[in-house]
């Protein structure tokens, strides 16, 4: 029999080591799945994780990829940690993102054609705001009403993706699309375009803002009094509250955060990567973020990295489905399985394993 | 005779301690049997062992001469032993007889269940409603529910642990009626206390532990207090020392404070007032549960109230949040170390920071002085002598006591001007506690005012200048301690007020 | 009349089945102590699963079970992670979710459109054909009704008998429950496979009685209702049915709004179920006394013996 012992303090070493290993046993138990699919797993866990990176065929197209689907899932992660950090659970930032895209690309639309070079800021400030407000519904029926945020803000996606189908087949639609749905294509227009900043990188602004995103995440969650506050309310709440921590404007705080990040990410999108509103441009981003946030402990530089593991997957992904035939969702499978790892893992940090019977020290 | 129940070196050892060392003890049947000892000597391990909630390491029990190793509560239950415990296992959204049920093998249906708790309670003194939801009971009452429960098992054991800390001097007195009455018909009573008077009055027989170790017996009818207190301490305490003085101005002053609870369990505050003068420290007694979080809260800032319900030398702060009032040298400690006075996870510099930001001004421009943070944890550390390896360590790992130290020092140290404490000493073991009061009436000394709100009564005498309850809710007019005698008190923590009352309930 | 109050009813009734069915396992669940977020990818797992039997086997009832047995296993996943490994229910829930549609649209590659057999309906003909009382009391499938013996049974069960007790009492305080005795790991784990069958055929219901095909992400969000339905009905049997009847009724009249060209934008409508779930959550909420009466006090806390 096994007893679990509660450490006095989490283990350093489990800390990181535990995401680590999480990574080889999803590797070793999709390469099962993959096997169970009929397809070799050796090669299916190379084209996923290697090829993308270092084959001479496709490493050219994919490694600037790997920024362009990293960028939204870091900046989305970083704004999630900050609540998850303080048992604040938004988990409706693909609503966010949604909302913020919407947003962002009408004020964007609403000024065509001109190529003013303040339309971009003030789709950006449009898309941070969008996502901001849809994130402040959860927020103040949280702190007002003591609704769970969690329950609202994914309701809220189902809400947000109806408003997106409205956007795309009517009041967005691009009036020279001889009826087909989806808006004007504002990556192919100067003053809309959020362009790669350094040709073969897929470096655009969303990415840049996500780096700026970790930074400041960090610094905050290290330094500052409201990072220590957030930490303190997520830990323990009571004591928060003696500390003279406000739950109600840390939620406010929080949700506003990390809707506002999501918003912005969408806006980044649509100007960039995925060009336009369409009716499917969301890719799940805003779920597959929380997966990198938990993956990266809520820390920013883990999540950075994390972000660029989950990026690659992705792009691995889609690689292994047209080289090897395997399902798109057998990505999001894999993925869930690195978060059901990552969890179960957990325990090592938390928790000392001995075995029954023997005389602790 | 054969014992009922024989003990024979039982082992139990945790990472870092043996909480018992091959103790050795039996009891009689029909006897009342203390187990004495400090917080951490042991005894509630050993009680879990006879239980069945801790598998002991080593050694052998027997019950009525038959080899007895409860594998489980259930087992212990079936085969006659029963248990009271300190912090109930109950459950508030249930109803009495629920709980009840709960605690039975074979529960008889609902209406005749309801039957027999009437009987039995009434046939013990110990009235109780079976339909009542448990969360509305008082402490005394959610006792009498868990007796009710072992004693509808027709017990031939029952243990009792610290069972008198959540009573009034008068439902001890009932509860004692009961136990020997249960005695009297051959129960046998495992009563664990570290309450000396009480064992005095109570007990047949007593086991003395000490740091797991049983280190002595003693029939407590022949022995003093005095011989009792030096087995289970294992030296003489010294008694905290403090000169006459005169108490100055008044720096808190509190009136018309009434608050309703956040919690559907909570007990509202109704219209209380007090006023405590600087070099005072006023004493507020009372049951578990009668608005002492409440208080606390209120007092803090954790809960606003109107401004004028609380004045700060003059000026009103019942609108202001806890560091605000920090600010105006109104600190706080409250009675629950992991989880409100301290985040547990945190280490010891980050749980400085909790309430010594602003005083201390370990912060500029919003960002965290870590340097000086780790500096004031070290200070509270070395000044108050918390036993733990450096500030790096997370509160939870450091025992009670330790932990204690530095909350309250952590207060101590920023200099307030009044200093609020809710059970300073609960579950701290004897040398932390008086170094604790000692630390709370130098404080006073120097001109501080000082409320401590605790629940064990021997201490609020020994260290108070004035004596005030705190019943239902509502907070009794304040009396000299010095002279106060238990029955006074008993009376006044039952919620008999003006001194009229007092007089009255004492002639009846 | 554009809507015929009698077809609504029975489309209400249709629609409801599946979110009552998930919703009044997460009560169980829930009054365990448990909080599992990964209704959603259970719904769909059982969903998928059923389609996938009903297809091969032409058996409804086979293909039920199997809705079952898949969403359980994946409710085994969420017990170990939270029940012995200790992870934080929340984070697992949402795992279990995102898992889950994702392994249920991987198993479900190939079969979209592909036929499945039709369900038994319990009553005879002559008694659906009596005017009104007919459709709305006699038309449905079995499964609408077990559904309903269902909520019985669990309000019985939780209410009037000692496992019902013991099981509330683990949801209410976990250390007393342990102190007592009572094995609280197991009740719990037992509580959580039960939730997780109750999703997996309230999926199975949607995919092989109700839509009668497969498409991914077809639960559309039904789990999250079922959670939201928990919350609004303060955890009690008999108001998740009311719930979810109320949700059913609000799906299928909008679904018919659609239909006849109301003034109303189709988003509004599409969204519209979505949007009364938040509101009818709202005003539950707010009413501070009653929603914290009724909640397990012990709902999603961890809980390891130490002792």
């Amino acid at each position: 029999m096994i007893r679990l012992e509660k450490r006095p303090q989490p283990s350093r070493g489990w800390v990181i080591g535990g995401p680590v290993l999480a990574v080889v046993l999803t590797m070793a138990a999709g390469g099962l799945m993959f096997a169970a699919l009929g397809k070799d797993p050796v090669e299916a866990i190379r084209i996923i994780f290697w090829d993308p990176l270092f084959s001479q065929q496709f490493a050219s197209y994919s490694r600037p990829q790997l920024l362009v689907k990293a960028g939204p899932l870091i900046l989305i992660a970083i704004g999630l940690s900050l609540g998850f950090r303080a048992g604040i659970w938004n988990i409706g930032a693909e609503g966010q993102y949604i909302v913020g895209a919407i947003c962002g690309a009408a004020f964007g639309l609403a000024f065509w054609p001109s190529e003013s070079p303040l339309i971009f800021p003030g789709m950006v400030l449009a898309g941070l705001l969008g996502g901001f407000l849809w994130a402040m519904i959860p927020a103040l029926l949280r702190v007002y009403a003591r609704t769970n945020e969690i329950l609202v803000s994914l309701l809220l996606v189902y809400v947000a993706e109806a408003m997106l189908a409205s956007a795309a087949t009517g009041w967005l639609r691009n009036p020279e699309g001889s009826g087909f749905p989806g808006s004007r294509t504002l990556s192919r227009h100067p003053g809309t375009d959020n362009p790669e900043l350094i040709a073969g990188t897929g470096m655009h602004w969303g990415v840049l803002a996500a780096f700026v995103a970790v930074i400041a995440a960090y610094v905050v969650m290290n330094r500052h009094v409201l990072g220590y506050q957030i930490r303190l309310a997520g830990e323990a709440p009571r004591a928060a509250r003696f500390g003279g921590v406000n739950a109600g404007r840390l939620v406010i705080l929080c949700m506003g955060v990390s809707g506002a990040l999501a918003g912005a990410a969408g806006l980044f999108e649509v100007s960039g990567p995925a060009g336009r509103i369409s009716i499917d441009f969301n890719v799940g981003y805003g779920f597959t973020a929380i997966i990198v946030a938990f993956l990266g402990r809520l820390n920013p530089v883990g999540i950075l990295l994390a972000g660029l593991l989950l990026a690659l997957t992705f792009i691995g992904g889609e690689l292994a489905q047209l080289m090897m035939g395997i399902p798109a969702p057998a990505i999001q499978a894999f993925q869930g399985m690195l978060l059901f790892f990552l969890l179960a893992l957990d325990l090592l940090a938390n928790y000392r394993i001995r075995l029954k019977g023997r005389a602790p020290a | 005779m054969t014992a009922l129940l024989e003990i024979e070196g039982l082992t139990k050892a945790y990472p870092g301690v043996v909480a018992n060392d091959a103790v050795s003890f039996s009891v009689q049947p029909g006897e009342v049997h203390a187990l004495l000892g400090e917080n951490g000597a042991g005894k509630s391990t050993l009680v879990k062992m006879i239980y069945g909630l801790v598998k002991p390491d080593r050694g052998a029990m027997r019950l009525r001469g038959a080899a007895y190793a409860p594998s489980e509560p259930r087992a212990a239950r079936a085969a006659g032993v029963a248990m009271v415990f300190q912090h109930f296992s109950l459950f508030e959204a249930l109803s009495v007889a629920e709980n009840i049920a709960l605690g039975m093998e074979n529960p008889p249906k609902a209406r005749d269940l309801a039957e027999r708790i009437r009987s039995v309670s009434e046939t013990y003194g110990l009235p109780l409603d079976p339909f009542r939801l448990v969360g509305d009971l008082s402490a005394g009452e959610r006792q009498r529910v868990e007796i009710i429960r072992c004693l509808l098992q027709d017990p031939k054991l029952l243990i009792m642990d610290e069972p008198t800390s959540v009573l009034t001097p008068q439902e001890v007195e009932i509860l004692f009626h009961t136990l020997r009455k249960l005695s009297s018909e051959g129960t046998a009573i495992l009563y664990i206390s570290h309450k000396l008077e009480e064992i005095r009055t109570l007990c047949d027989a007593a086991t003395i532990l000490r740091l797991g170790k049983k280190v002595g017996e003693c029939t407590p009818r022949e022995v003093t207090a005095a011989h009792m207190a030096e087995l289970m301490v294992g030296k003489s305490l010294s008694v905290p020392a403090r000169d006459d003085h005169e108490p100055g101005e008044v720096l808190l002053h509190v009136a018309g404070l009434s608050v309703t609870p956040a919690s559907p369990f909570g007990m509202p505050l109704r219209h209380v007032g007090l006023e405590v003068r600087a070099g005072e420290v006023l004493g507020i007694g009372g049951v578990a549960g009668n608005g002492q979080d409440e208080l606390l809260s209120a007092l803090s800032g954790e809960t606003p109230v109107s401004p004028g319900a609380i004045t700060l030398q003059g000026q009103p702060v019942g609108h202001l949040g806890p560091n605000e009032r920090r600010v105006l040298g109104l600190l706080c400690a409250p009675e629950e170390r992991l989880g409100h006075a301290a985040a547990p996870d945190m280490s010891l510099t980050e749980n400085a920071v909790l309430t010594g930001r602003i005083r201390q001004g370990l912060d500029a421009h919003g960002f965290v002085n870590w340097g000086k943070a780790r500096g004031f944890a070290e200070a509270i550390i070395a000044r108050f002598d918390v036993r733990t390896p450096g500030p790096g360590v997370a509160a939870r790992a450091l025992s009670g006591g330790n932990l204690q130290k530095f909350v309250i020092g952590r207060e101590i140290l920023q200099d307030p001007t009044v200093l609020v404490v809710n059970q300073p000493t609960w579950g701290v073991d004897a040398s932390a506690a008086a170094a604790i009061r000692q630390a709370l009436l130098d404080l006073a000394q120097g001109g501080a005012a000082v409320i401590v709100i605790s629940q064990d009564l021997d201490e609020l005498l020994e260290i108070s200048d004035r004596f005030c309850a705190l019943n239902e809710g509502r907070l009794s007019a304040p009396r000299p301690a010095r002279g106060l005698t238990m029955e006074e008190i008993g009376l006044m923590l039952g919620g008999a007020h003006d001194m009229h009352d007092v007089a009255a309930g004492a002639g009846a | 009349m554009i809507i015929d109050p009698v077809t609504l009813i029975v489309a209400l009734i249709t629609v409801s089945t599946p979110v009552l069915l998930a919703a009044i396992g997460e009560l169980v669940v829930e009054k365990a102590g448990v909080l599992n977020l990964g209704v959603e990818g259970m719904m769909i797992m059982g969903a998928v699963c059923g389609f996938v039997t009903a297809h091969h086997t032409g058996s409804p009832l086979m293909a039920f079970v199997a809705g079952m047995g898949g969403a359980a296993a994946l409710a085994m996943l969420f017990a170990v992670l939270t029940q012995l490994l200790m992870a934080n229910q929340v984070a697992s829930g949402l795992a279990l979710t995102l898992f889950g549609l994702g392994l249920a649209a991987l198993i479900g590659v190939g079969y979209g459109g592909l036929p499945v057999p039709p369900v038994s309906r319990p009553f005879p003909e002559a008694l659906r054909d009596i005017p009104v009382a007919g459709p709305i009391l006699f038309s449905h499938s079995t499964l609408t009704y077990v559904a309903l013996i269902l909520v019985a049974a669990v309000w019985y069960v939780l209410t009037r008998t000692r496992i019902g007790l013991i099981l509330r009492a683990v949801g209410e305080n976990h250390d007393a429950a342990h102190a007592l005795g009572y094995k609280v790991v197991r009740i719990r784990i037992l509580a959580i496979l039960f939730g997780g069958a109750c999703a997996g055929l309230g999926g199975a219901f949607l995919s092989v009685v109700r839509v009668q095909n497969w498409f991914e992400g077809m639960t559309a969000g039904a789990g999250w209702i079922a959670l939201a339905l928990v919350v609004f009905a303060s955890w009690k049997p008999w108001r998740v049915l009311l719930g979810a009847w109320l949700f059913g009724g609000i799906a299928a009249l909008q679904l018919r709004l659609q239909a006849v060209e109301v003034g109303v934008p189709v988003a509004l409508l599409d969204a519209s179920p979505y949007l009364v779930t938040i509101l009818v959550l709202v005003i539950i909420s707010s009413d501070r006394s009653r929603a914290a009466l009724n909640a397990p006090a012990a709902l999603g806390r961890v809980f390891h013996a130490s002792s």
